[in-house]
């Protein structure tokens, strides 16, 4: 009886199985049905207006425009946030949710007169309390330091009347403007973290972790409205499989393929040259005894081709920088630099010698594992030091453990790595070598640069404080802080559908530029 | 009854050492989920707060204590990346990882059994040899490698899926599992030929024994002899490797989901070790956990069913 029962349980077992085999069967003419369906509904109504974006990474850190750092998380977010004012392609700052500010002689009171009727994307109308909200968050200090840093130097905001705003600085700063960028969000808002609203051109929709992040465009912006209606932001977490999503159709587009890829994809595809804008270096950790002394850095400096570099990695393409600033920066850019040190074996044993090293040096560079560039860089470069007696290890660890051992604990000898600029400021890209600041991972610790680097800060003359500034990038060079190496070329691949790409001078993806080529 | 107690307190003992080991390991490694939020943009001090908002910077124990007690009331945390229940997070990508790994599951064992039965039935015939090292070519190749030869030959050269093409359960149930079929044929392939080369050399080692003689000198032919005796002693060993492939299979589906780009528990265990977003990271191992156990003692269960000499 009992064996019955079994055998019975047995053969539901075989059965269910078998209809779930079944129902995968008839699954296949569906799915068939539907990607030829899809395939042919593409060209015309669906993704008439819809574009699926491929990003490397999920939207981890936050959702939250305040509380977001990823460079990652804060190129999608560009499409949903505004501050007061906004960058543009250029890099110019235009009135956003202001449309007009006046700065008073001293430098010290910033007013702002709102644009009438900015919505948020909840339908709510932009008030002067927003505002005054969303900076002071920023500026708060109760966990430390402000979210926003430059923050700490606001006195006071102030509502003066129904659309004018007022913010008072303790000192006078000519760069306070670039902060403004920080998002406006509604006050009334309880969960800026699971439910973003801002006054962007596209309205945050939905979001699946590790899968995709919806967005729809935002009817009602008071600027000039976007050309797709619908964005898909979808998570492609292994490289591997890039060029297949985008041939397969997965996606219409991808940001900063690496040329290998590019070079695999069909003639389906544009192929948009543009910079990441970051400097890539072998950042050395000061503290090193051997780092310790300038002519070791030289030497490192003089060991390295950078052109092969550039060509191994990325097939030539790349711009060779010499010092912590690049060409996007414009007026701040030295292109002098870069040709500052040529490869000299010669040169650079004399100077290991010098230093009291005559049989080289023996150190580890250790390197974000996520970030194929800069692994295969740090290859290119290690193998190039062994002509000159040094041997550099590479030790692959995780990003997690490169934000603590390497960046906070400052725990290394050196590392690969690409600093980027927060804002449009030289002080973003320099502020991190004075001996004091928090950011300084290499523990640089220069008199001389921290001299310069004042100067320029309390300087309120545009040229005078560019020269300033120009000063700073000179010592990092000539004293070899870094042995620097290219601003890496960015390639993004899009599907010739679409059109209208836009590179910017920060870490941004526009999405609202892009249009359907009929 | 009094085995069903036994194997349950098992269970959650075993569960309890997994979970522990596992918040142990974090702490010995290094990252901290604080830091992985901040990002470049950490401070000292913004880290600080941020440690004791998250409650990071209470003793291991007791931080173990406190997930524990919320985890045996069904609160499985909100996850640090996310600010969303573990809860919805989990729940939301369980039936994609459970249907890959059923779908390789049945893909395997509709295969392999009536392939290690002819194979054995037929030995060293013309089938049972091209089997054969079909079998040694197969065993010898990782799944996410087959995965990628099968993104390659179905979807990019016969275009019978779109690759990355992915489509959620919630929004079209067919093209969900026409699209899972790919992966799961490459987590199924390597498994499938193992179990044939088992379950053919314990057809064929059962054979030789003496009740197979006298079956046969009962006057039974071939085929009863074979289904009737031979084969349920030969399930034996195959039932206890099914068991240990079903429990594999769930490990294989973490990797096959990234290179299908699927966006299973695999994909979310993956990136939340990396970001050390504990309370997912914990609720996936336990999760897992749970399964092999149940495996175990289900494939228990199959042999008493098998052979009711065992207990």
């Amino acid at each position: 009886m009992k064996k019955e029962m079994m055998k019975k349980l047995l053969l539901a077992v075989v059965l269910s199985t078998l209809t779930i085999a079944l129902s995968g069967c008839t699954g296949d003419k569906s799915g068939e049905e539907n990607s030829s369906n899809s395939g042919a509904a593409a060209a015309e109504t669906a993704s008439a207006s819809s574009i699926t974006i491929g990003i490397p990474q999920d939207l981890e850190d936050s959702l939250d425009p305040h509380k977001a750092v990823a460079a990652g998380t804060k190129e999608v977010l560009f499409n949903v946030f505004e501050g007061l004012v906004k960058p543009d392609s250029d890099g110019n700052l235009n009135p956003a949710v202001a449309s007009d500010y006046a700065i008073s002689e001293d430098g010290k009171t910033y007013t702002f007169t709102l644009r009438e009727g900015v919505k948020f994307h909840d339908g709510s109308t932009v008030t002067a309390a927003d505002v005054k909200y969303s900076i002071e968050r920023c500026a708060d200090t109760s966990s430390g330091t402000p979210l926003v840093p430059a923050f700490s130097n606001i006195t006071e905001v102030a509502v003066v009347g129904d659309d004018t705003i007022e913010i008072k600085l303790a000192e006078p700063s000519t760069d306070f403007l670039t902060y403004l960028t920080t998002a406006i969000i509604p006050e009334a808002n309880q969960t800026p973290e699971t439910t973003p609203i801002g006054t962007g051109p596209y309205k945050y929709v939905s979001r699946s972790p590790q899968e995709k992040i919806v967005m729809e465009r935002f009817d009602e912006y008071w600027g000039e409205k976007a050309n797709i209606k619908d964005v898909i932001f979808k998570v492609v977490a292994n490289a591997d499989t890039i060029v297949m999503e985008l041939e397969g159709g997965g996606i219409d587009m991808f940001a900063r393929v690496t040329p290998a890829q590019a070079n695999q994809l069909s003639d389906k595809f544009n192929v948009e040259e543009g910079t990441m804008n970051l400097v890539q270096a072998v950042y050395l950790n000061h503290e090193t005894e051997c780092f310790k002394d300038a002519r070791v850095r030289q030497a490192l400096c003089y060991g390295l081709d950078r052109q092969l570099v550039l060509d191994f990695v990325s097939e030539g393409k790349g711009t060779i920088i010499g010092s912590s600033m690049f060409p996007a920066f414009g007026k701040y850019y030295m292109e002098e630099l870069a040709g500052l040190y040529t490869k000299d074996v010669e040169k650079a044993k004399q100077l290991l010698t010098e230093a009291g090293y005559p049989d080289g040096i023996t150190f580890t560079m250790h390197v974000p594992s996520n970030y194929q560039q800069h692994i295969d860089t740090a290859q290119v470069v290690a193998e190039q030091w062994k002509e000159i007696g040094v041997t550099a290890n590479i030790e692959l660890i995780e990003w997690d453990s490169w934000l603590g051992d390497v960046y906070t604990n400052r725990n290394y000898e050196a590392t690969v790595v690409g600093v980027d600029a927060a804002t449009m400021t030289a002080y973003a890209m320099l502020e991190r070598f004075q001996s004091t600041s928090d950011s300084n991972f290499i523990n640089y610790n220069n008199p001389e640069y921290d001299k310069a680097f004042t100067n320029a800060v309390s300087t309120v003359d545009d040229a005078k404080q560019t020269e300033y500034y120009k000063q700073c990038e000179e010592i990092l060079a000539e004293d070899a802080a870094n042995v620097y190496i290219q601003d890496i070329v960015e390639l993004v691949a899009i599907n010739k559908k679409y059109a209208g790409y836009e590179f910017y001078p920060l870490y941004v993806q526009d999405i609202s530029k892009l249009y359907i080529v009929e | 009854m009094k085995y069903v107690v036994k194997k349950l307190s098992a269970m959650l003992l075993v569960i309890i050492i997994v979970s522990f080991l596992a918040f142990l390991a974090f702490s010995v490694i290094s990252g901290d989920p604080a830091l992985s939020k901040l990002g470049t943009q950490a401070t000292p001090e913004r880290l600080e707060a941020l440690r004791e908002e998250m409650g990071l910077n209470r003793p291991l124990l007791v931080r173990y204590g406190d997930w524990a007690t919320h985890f045996l009331q069904g609160d499985m945390g909100e996850s640090y990346d996310y600010n969303m229940p573990v809860k919805e997070m989990i729940g939301d990508k369980l039936p994609i990882t459970i249907s890959l790994t059923l779908m390789s599951f049945v893909i395997m064992t509709v295969l392999a059994i009536p392939l290690g039965i002819y194979t054995a039935k037929h030995e060293n015939g013309l089938i049972d040899r091209i089997i054969y090292i079909l079998n040694q070519v197969i065993m010898a190749i990782p799944p996410f490698f087959s995965g990628i030869l099968i993104t390659w030959i179905f979807g990019l050269v016969l275009k019978l899926f779109t690759p990355g093409g992915f489509v959620s359960y919630k929004e079209d149930v067919g093209g969900f599992f026409w699209y899972l079929l790919f992966p799961a044929i490459a987590i199924a392939l390597p498994k499938c030929a193992m179990t044939v080369k088992l379950l053919r050399a314990a057809i064929l080692d059962e054979v030789k024994a003496g009740y197979v003689r006298t079956a046969y000198s009962k006057g039974n032919n071939t085929n009863k002899v074979l289904y009737y005796h031979v084969l349920k002693n030969a399930m034996i060993p195959v039932v206890t490797f099914l068991g240990m492939a079903l429990a594999d299979i769930l490990a294989g589906s973490i990797v096959i989901e990234q290179v299908f780009n699927i966006p299973g528990i695999g994909r979310i265990l993956l990136t939340s070790i990396s970001n050390r977003d504990y309370p997912v990271v914990q609720a996936i191992i336990v999760l897992i956990a749970v399964w092999v156990i149940v495996i175990n003692f289900v494939v228990d269960m199959i042999y008493k069913v098998i052979d009711p000499r065992i207990d």
